[in-house]
């Protein structure tokens, strides 16, 4: 017989293997942060860069114009975020021999989605009621929502993620003003950072 | 002392498969045989063996054309294994005082 401590370290190990998705990978998350920025740059080129500076600067939009452009950018933005998670975690999935569709990888999208897709059709919403400066903040906060759930089914760095993404999500909905940049910090920043973390910590 | 150790669970693959069905509802044939890192055959012989001891419930469908084989612990076996987990609480307990 095996040592009971011995037994349950194993039994443990089982439970969570088998209930978490462990190829995420962190190249995936400084690659989507970087997107984020350079999406966040051309945003505030559009929106802010006065014309009076040394160039002619954007032309204005209106705000219609505006409002289009900037959705087509984030949908930009988030295929390319998806699609490099998508491929560099399939890639690392197969480098460790794991199966992509696993039980646990399910769990964790869903886990993930669920508040995420709920934010974005909420963020609709807020655009339709003319809520602009409040999107910024909700999609900080939900996907900071999704990631502490998703947590659960994951590498457990992402919970602190989460969090980051929604204490800038709670600044941003109080200052306004500064939208755009809690933005970039969230999206963009925090992804780099964890993003590096997990690559020297886990893929290495 | 409180919890009995069960022989069905002596041998790790049958212990470790158990310990996944107690935290997900189902599983099937492949992700288990990849988690494990074991053969066909070795799985299918510890599977049957839980079977027979109805710890383990078998449920084949088609998806895609293709059989999937799903697993899922019964209540037997829920009890069972949280019978055995006692049994080596206490005797890690017990070693202790």
């Amino acid at each position: 017989m095996r040592k009971p401590e011995q037994e349950l370290t194993e039994i443990k190990s089982m439970m969570e293997r088998s209930t978490r998705f462990l190829s995420l990978s962190g190249l995936a998350g400084v690659l989507a942060g970087i997107y984020a920025l350079f999406g966040a740059g051309i945003a505030w080129y559009w929106i802010y860069f006065p014309d009076s500076s040394f160039s002619q600067g954007a032309q204005k939009m209106s705000g219609k114009e505006l409002m289009n452009n900037l959705l087509v950018l984030a949908l930009v933005v988030l295929i390319l975020a998806v699609g490099s998670a998508y491929l560099l975690s399939r890639k690392k999935s197969q480098k460790n021999s794991h199966k992509f569709w696993s039980p646990a990888s399910k769990r964790f999208l869903l886990a993930l989605f669920i508040p995420v897709m709920a934010g974005g059709l909420f963020s609709f919403g807020l655009i339709h009621q003319s809520y602009f400066n409040m999107i910024a903040p909700t999609t900080l906060i939900f996907y900071g929502l999704g990631l502490i759930n998703a947590s659960h089914f994951t590498l457990g760095e992402i919970r602190n993620l989460g969090i980051g993404q929604l204490i800038w999500g709670l600044i941003a909905a109080f200052f306004p003003q500064f939208g755009l940049i809690c933005w970039a910090m969230g999206f963009g920043v925090l992804h780099v950072i964890y993003g590096s973390m997990m690559y020297y910590k886990y893929d290495r | 002392m409180k919890g009995t150790y069960d022989k069905a669970f002596e041998n790790i693959i049958r212990l470790r498969i158990m310990s996944i069905l107690m935290v997900n509802e189902q599983f099937d044939f492949n992700s288990l045989k990849e988690l494990l890192e074991v053969t066909d055959g070795n799985l299918a012989s510890h599977i049957r063996n839980l079977e027979n001891a109805s710890y383990i419930r078998v449920d084949k469908t088609f998806v895609a054309r293709k059989p999937l084989t799903n697993y899922s612990a019964t209540e037997e076996g829920k009890n069972a294994f949280k019978d055995h987990l006692e049994f080596l609480e206490n005797l890690i307990r017990e070693n202790k005082s």
